[in-house]
């Protein structure tokens, strides 16, 4: 059992693998984007072997819920996949709402459900544009980022953040949104197609981007799931799961929408799989803007889950009891003793949630099963035989976020 | 007269002001980014925000060729070699910029992971608050930074001699009673040569 | 295939064994001993079709109340094919907790498996390649065990200060 990155590392110094050569690769290398280690051993420039050498960025995130409560995590959970920080909110707090057996109210359901889209947009935007960027293509990346920046602005007026909106809570929102945020996500939807058409006639048919991603890091069907692959990357091999239409949760039952399915497996095949599920997403959205059913965005106070707005904590009493019962740190939530798996489509695959329950409002284990870490333990079997110029356009494709990498 | 001619093209200045007026505004930055912030940074960089405007658009991601660091998002026991070894490659005169609450003390992440604040480790110029900082935020420290080197920067660089001091926070590890702590191998010779 | 089928199959398979079955809200979990964990999820891989195997992680139930286990270790799989989910749930005590390795039946167990060693101590006899994966090397406790402190035992803080006169 080698014990260390060393005894791991393939030998080269012996005379029938004179012609290998060792190349260590990051951990701080613009092409990893973050911090990522690749110790890679290469025949001229084709790589045979590839040791990713990762936890750059391990900062004890689930230590960290063993520590706070379910809406205190929740800042935390956000710093997880932080190009799209909204779905592991929502990921989470579906996680905890299903461990109390909570059923959102309509109006939250719609809002959560265009948020979660925006920021599927907003993933597959930055990793699109990134990928782009590492391929050479510095115009799509500005283009990538501009719409991003929209979607960004609608964060912020929803929730006074711009990048961590901290937007969910258990059994509802922060806060209701205004005729504001309608209007902007309104001006998005109109904004998008435009911008859209634009990434995909820079990249769709530019040769260069074509040729470096078409046949580079193909994933089989039974690769993709004998090692665990989900989201578009699983998608793009012909795994045609979605947990948006096999476990409908928020309000995925009620809008018409296709799960984009690739059978190449290759990386021009993931970003196509990415670029098309943005149009599913605005068409979500587009639906869900239009029909945002009214009512309030918490379940009943009485339920004893949600945090009271201020103005009953300030008029009634029950509204001041319910609120210092769950600020209290030796009251909180009270629940069942059970553990509970749930997991929610994230940007980037299956995000999922096991929290143990001690009963008490703090998870005693809060752990998060990262779409990252899986995808990218693909890596070296997806780089072996390419050429060490492929790394990019890989890494590119399975869209490695650091902090869910490493967590 | 050649000298009636040349009236109008002389400046009469000090040579170090002259020295910190060209640095200041071709800051060439080493994007050290390693989480959430660092796409902030990349936000800074794209057309919106446009770093560009102030002088220090040219990102290298090469420390031999970049006078400031900024280091964007939380830096972790792994990393901390790395960062110091980036540090040290960098070129003299250089400046670092600590950017977010994480790189600056730790922010939300306190954990047996996270160091709390990267000025324990490097000599930090400017700290930028925020949890990821607004790109006006990031821009802001960049024209704090310049004024500091206007300030402050001599052409010879003598300013960063005068600097010999430990200039980070107090050991936190003065503040765990000796049976909470232990003494780690901390010759992580894994993660990078050691310094 | 539903849940009882599986409950059905199981217990006429391993009738010695007395799988232990619970479900709460929509998982379904069954409960196994550690020595026959490889066989019951070969079986489960085989005729149910469970090829995927969506989460692997562990738990220390040190402190909470009820544990009779210190270690909880669970394999959480999906069938493809329709959707079906089921968790498998394996108990193991303290002095030299060790599990069989799944890498042969999911090559998505690697990396998995890797982290539940690097945070519980846990080993997986049969992993080819069983290292530390997120802390360095030279880490010596295990972080995620209940006895570990939140803020660590200050091996963050182990590290030469640069001074800026000296570079
Ligand atoms: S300061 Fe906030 S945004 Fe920046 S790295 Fe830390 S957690 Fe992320």
């Amino acid at each position: 059992m080698p014990l260390n990155l060393a005894d791991a590392i393939p030998e080269t110094s012996s005379p029938e693998r004179e012609f290998l050569w060792t190349l260590n690769f990051g951990p701080q290398h613009p092409a990893t984007h973050t911090t990522l280690r690749l110790i890679l051993t290469l025949d001229g420039e084709v790589v045979v072997h590839a040791i990713p050498d990762i936890g750059f960025l391990h900062s004890g995130f689930e230590k960290l819920g063993e520590h706070l409560d379910f809406n205190q995590y929740v800042t935390i959970v956000d710093r997880m996949n932080y190009i799209s920080p909204v779905s592991n909110e929502i990921s989470w707090h579906h996680a905890v709402e299903k461990l109390l057996d909570i059923d959102l109210t309509p109006r939250c359901k719609y809002i959560r459900t265009i948020f979660a889209e925006l920021m599927r947009i907003h993933d597959h935007l930055v990793c699109c544009g990134a990928a782009a960027l590492d391929l050479g293509a510095f115009t799509a990346f500005l283009y990538a980022f501009n719409l991003r920046e929209k979607i960004n602005d609608i964060s912020e007026v929803a929730s006074g953040q711009r990048f961590h909106p901290s937007y969910t809570r258990v059994g509802g929102l922060l806060c209701d949104v205004d005729d504001v945020w309608i209007t902007k996500v309104r001006a998005f939807i109109k904004l998008f197609y435009a911008a859209y058409a634009d990434l995909m006639k820079l990249l769709q048919r530019n040769r260069i981007f074509v040729d470096r991603t078409r046949g580079v890091g193909v994933l089989t069907k039974e690769e993709a799931i004998n090692r665990s692959a989900t989201g578009p990357i699983a998608r793009a091999s012909g795994v045609t799961r979605d947990l948006r239409k096999d476990q409908p949760y928020l309000a995925y039952k009620d809008f018409d929408f296709k799960v984009v399915c690739s059978t190449e497996g290759d990386c021009y095949a993931r970003f196509l799989v990415r670029m098309e599920e943005m149009v599913q997403s605005i068409k979500i959205i587009t639906q869900a803007i239009e029909n945002i059913p009214s009512g309030p965005i918490n379940i009943d106070v009485n339920s004893k889950f949600v945090v009271p707005n201020q103005m009953s904590v300030y008029r009634s009493i029950e509204g001041l009891i319910q609120h210092f019962e769950l600020h209290m740190t030796n009251r909180q939530w009270e629940t069942p003793k059970e553990e509970i798996y749930a997991a929610t489509e994230s940007p980037n695959g299956e995000l999922g949630f096991y929290i143990v329950s001690d009963g008490s409002g703090v998870a005693y284990r809060a752990r998060t099963r990262p779409p990252s870490f899986v995808h990218f333990s693909l890596f070296p079997h997806l780089i072996v035989g390419h050429q060490i110029s492929d790394i990019p356009a890989v890494l590119g494709s399975i869209n490695i976020i650091a902090a869910e990498l490493d967590r | 007269m050649a000298l009636e001619f040349l009236k109008d093209n002389f400046v009469v200045t000090k040579l170090d002001y002259l020295a910190s007026w060209c640095r200041k505004y071709s800051l060439f930055p080493m994007p050290f980014a390693t989480a959430c912030c660092g796409i902030e940074l990349m936000a800074t960089g794209a057309s919106k925000h446009d770093i560009s405007r102030f002088g220090a658009e040219a990102f290298r991601f090469s420390p031999r060729q970049c006078d400031l660091m900024i280091v964007a998002g939380r830096v972790v026991m792994k990393m901390v070699p790395v960062m110091q070894r980036i540090w040290q490659q960098m070129p003299e005169p250089k400046w670092c910029i600590s950017m977010g609450a994480c790189a600056s003390s730790g922010g939300v992440f306190d954990t047996y992971a996270v160091v709390q604040g990267i000025d324990r480790f490097i000599p930090v110029d400017i700290y930028v608050p925020g949890c990821p900082p607004r790109p006006e935020q990031l821009l802001q420290g960049i024209i704090d930074l310049q004024e500091k080197i206007a300030n402050t920067g001599t052409i010879f660089g003598t300013e960063f001699g005068k600097r010999n001091v430990y200039e980070g926070p107090r050991p936190l590890s003065k503040f765990l009673s000796p049976d909470q702590s232990v003494q780690a191998p901390a010759n992580f010779r894994s993660s990078t040569r050691t310094i | 295939m539903s849940f009882a089928d599986i409950k059905e199959k199981l217990t006429a398979k391993f009738e010695k064994l007395n799988l232990e079955y619970s479900s709460f809200r929509d998982n379904d979990r069954v409960i196994v001993p550690p020595s026959d964990l490889f066989e019951i999820l070969s079986f489960l891989k085989t005729t149910f079709c469970f090829d995927m195997l969506i989460d692997l992680s562990a738990a220390d139930y040190l402190h909470l109340q009820g544990a009779t286990h210190r270690y909880g270790v669970w394999y959480a799989l999906l069938n493809v094919e329709n959707g079906e989910r089921l968790i498998v749930k394996t108990h193991l005590d303290d002095p030299d907790p060790r599990l069989p390795s799944m890498y042969d039946l999911w090559k998505g167990a690697d990396w998995m498996e890797r982290e539940v060693y690097d945070m519980y101590g846990i080993e997986f006899d049969g992993h080819p390649d069983l290292r530390r994966i997120l802390l360095p090397d030279e880490f010596v406790a295990f972080p995620l065990r209940k006895d570990y402190p939140l803020r660590g035992m200050g091996e963050r803080h182990n590290f030469q200060s640069v001074i800026r006169s000296e570079a």
